[in-house]
């Protein structure tokens, strides 16, 4: 099967600064790929590299099997792009903002109008349709962000961040739109910093820090991997803990007031330390991706 | 130049400048309004209170009033001032608060279309200025036909030299504050000392020369041949330095603009 993205050795630099640093990956058709990283990890310039906002400085990238150097107008015409920054047209309203975006895309009017149309009513936005897009809430307004995006019908939808700063309720009503989306058969490409957001919509990721690739593979397969299926949670850890856990080899993380251990294969490890090391209370609960994600991007701030 | 162009597909060009179009047209009686009342208000101003002061203005060896003197120089000023203002205020805003071109280039067009649009635009407002002030000032009867109508292609070359510049302007202005200083430095002084309200004659040896440079000096000198029908070989000058001076600002602002805008 073709690969839908395939990036080879990509890598951007800004002067002395290695935004990324050879990365390399594939994208299948109907996939859901996620570019997962902390802040300043590199995924907004590697989705950017993508559709030819930023010119790369080194490796071979080709979308749709077309090299994106040589067939950026073609390769832009066939994929749709929701951008971080909210960038609605403040000066139009909302019908007109798709049916602008729709004449960009060298559609004919009538054919703008009635796929604006068809996307305001899948997104729930047809009653605002004449609204301006500042007036929107912010999940209205990711939902029109996400709207123009597909006003091209593309093969390839690419997601900057699609949830940050949503409230709950908005974010599932984005997730359940792009469900609706993934069942059609579309392509999805994402980046976020939300583990539910990735364990829920992706089926593939990668996690990136630096600019480089430290992991990527299935959700399930790097959570069994890197921290096995179970992690124990022990509040103020005490010197007799700590002294068990380095007599029995267990992997841990150790963060002063509280102790995350990788229980691996199960067994009655809980048992044992909830019955003897548990003085202010200890849970055991089902590994994440967010385990993951810290065990491998550690725990310090990015700003 | 011929693989500079063959960068930007018309139809990316044009959808760009029906973008503004439609923004336009939302709100056309109140961006009506200007290009009504501003020579209506200049010509009855020094119409009736200056001109029987200054009396008549020998101009190209014929006698002309005042205000038929200052009449193509409003026309002038205007068409400056409209794509100058859209390419700088209004392109800026675009580019660096509403993130429109950053919206643009996620689909199929390209940079050099997004700019290449936005300067045809401002010419285009220019276009749309002129052919209104036209209206107005022909009612006065200082509009001379059908040399006149020629004013219209003039106020689109007048409004790509003005526009391009502009939006050079814009490409290398890190904050819309700083607007003021081409604003202070290079239009104020054009409106004042481009033979728009008193002949460039009258100026200096050397303050003469500086005129000549100012591309307003040749658009003022121009409108001025087509309102009175009074042609002579400065024209083809005059015509001669804006086309320069829009081929010299508006691959330099495609080109600043590539740089600012590609990360």
């Amino acid at each position: 099967m073709q690969a839908i993205i395939a990036a080879k050795h990509l890598t951007k630099r800004y002067g002395d600064l290695i935004a990324v640093d050879d990365i390399s990956f594939d994208i299948l058709p109907g996939e859901c790929y996620g570019i997962l990283g902390p802040n300043g990890a590199g995924k907004t310039t590697t989705i950017r590299m993508l559709y030819g906002f930023s010119p790369m400085t080194a490796g071979e990238l080709t979308v749709f099997g077309l090299d994106l150097r040589e067939h950026l107008r073609a390769i832009k015409s066939r994929i749709g792009v929701c951008q971080q920054e909210n960038n609605l047209d403040p000066d139009l309203n909302l019908l007109q903002n798709l049916e602008v975006f729709g004449l960009f895309f060298d559609l004919t009017r009538r054919q703008a109008r009635e796929k604006a149309q068809a996307l305001l009513e899948f997104m729930a936005l047809d009653h605002r349709k004449e609204a301006k897009a500042l007036e929107l809430s912010g999940g209205m307004t990711r939902r029109m962000v996400l709207a123009r995006a597909l006003i091209n019908d593309p093969e390839l939808l690419i997601l900057d961040e699609p949830t940050t700063g949503l409230d709950p309720q908005s974010r599932h009503q984005v997730w359940e739109r792009l469900e609706d989306l993934k069942k059609k058969g579309l392509t999805v490409l994402l980046t976020t910093h939300y583990m539910d957001e990735a364990s829920r919509l992706c089926d593939r990721l990668l996690i990136m820090d630096h600019g480089r690739i430290l992991v990527q593979g299935k959700p399930a397969d790097l959570i069994r991997q890197y921290v096995g299926h179970d992690v124990i949670e022990v509040a103020e850890p005490d010197p007799a803990l700590r002294a068990y856990v380095k007599s029995r080899l267990l992997q841990h993380e150790d963060f002063g007031h509280r102790m995350i251990i990788y229980e691996g294969n199960g067994g009655n490890l809980y048992h044992e330390i909830s019955k003897h090391y548990c003085k202010e209370g200890c849970v055991l609960r089902m590994a994440t991706l967010e385990d993951v994600f810290l065990k491998l991007t550690g725990r310090e701030l990015r700003e | 130049m011929k693989r500079f162009f063959a960068m930007i597909s018309w139809m990316g060009l044009f959808r760009v400048w029906q973008r503004n179009l439609i923004v336009y047209l939302q709100n056309w009686k109140i961006r009506f309004l200007s290009p009504i009342l501003e020579p209506l208000f200049y010509l009855l101003a020094f119409g009736l209170g200056l001109s029987t002061l200054v009396g008549h203005i020998r101009q190209g060896g014929i006698e002309v009033t005042y205000t038929a003197f200052i009449a193509p120089a409003l026309i002038a000023i205007n068409i400056m001032n409209n794509a100058f203002f859209e390419n700088t205020y209004g392109s800026f805003v675009r580019m660096y608060y509403q993130k429109t071109f950053d919206a643009m280039m996620a689909t199929p067009l390209t940079v050099n279309e997004i700019i290449a649009g936005e300067i045809v635009w401002g010419a285009t407002k220019s276009v749309i200025a002129t052919t209104i002030m036209m209206a107005i000032i022909s009612a006065f009867g200082l509009i001379d036909y059908p040399a006149g109508l020629l004013l219209i292609p003039l106020s689109f070359l007048g409004g790509m030299a003005f526009g391009a510049v502009g939006m050079y302007f814009t490409a290398i202005t890190r904050h819309i504050d700083l607007f003021n200083l081409p604003f202070f430095l290079f239009i104020t002084p054009m409106f004042l000392f481009s033979g728009t309200f008193f002949p460039v004659e009258n100026l200096p040896e050397w303050a003469r020369i500086m005129a000549m440079i100012l591309p307003l000096t040749h658009l003022v000198s121009a409108a001025r041949s087509l309102c009175l029908s009074h042609f002579d070989g400065m024209m083809f000058w005059q015509l001669g330095y804006l086309t320069l001076f829009s081929l010299v600002f508006f691959p330099l602002a495609l080109y600043k603009m590539r740089h600012r805008l590609i990360k």
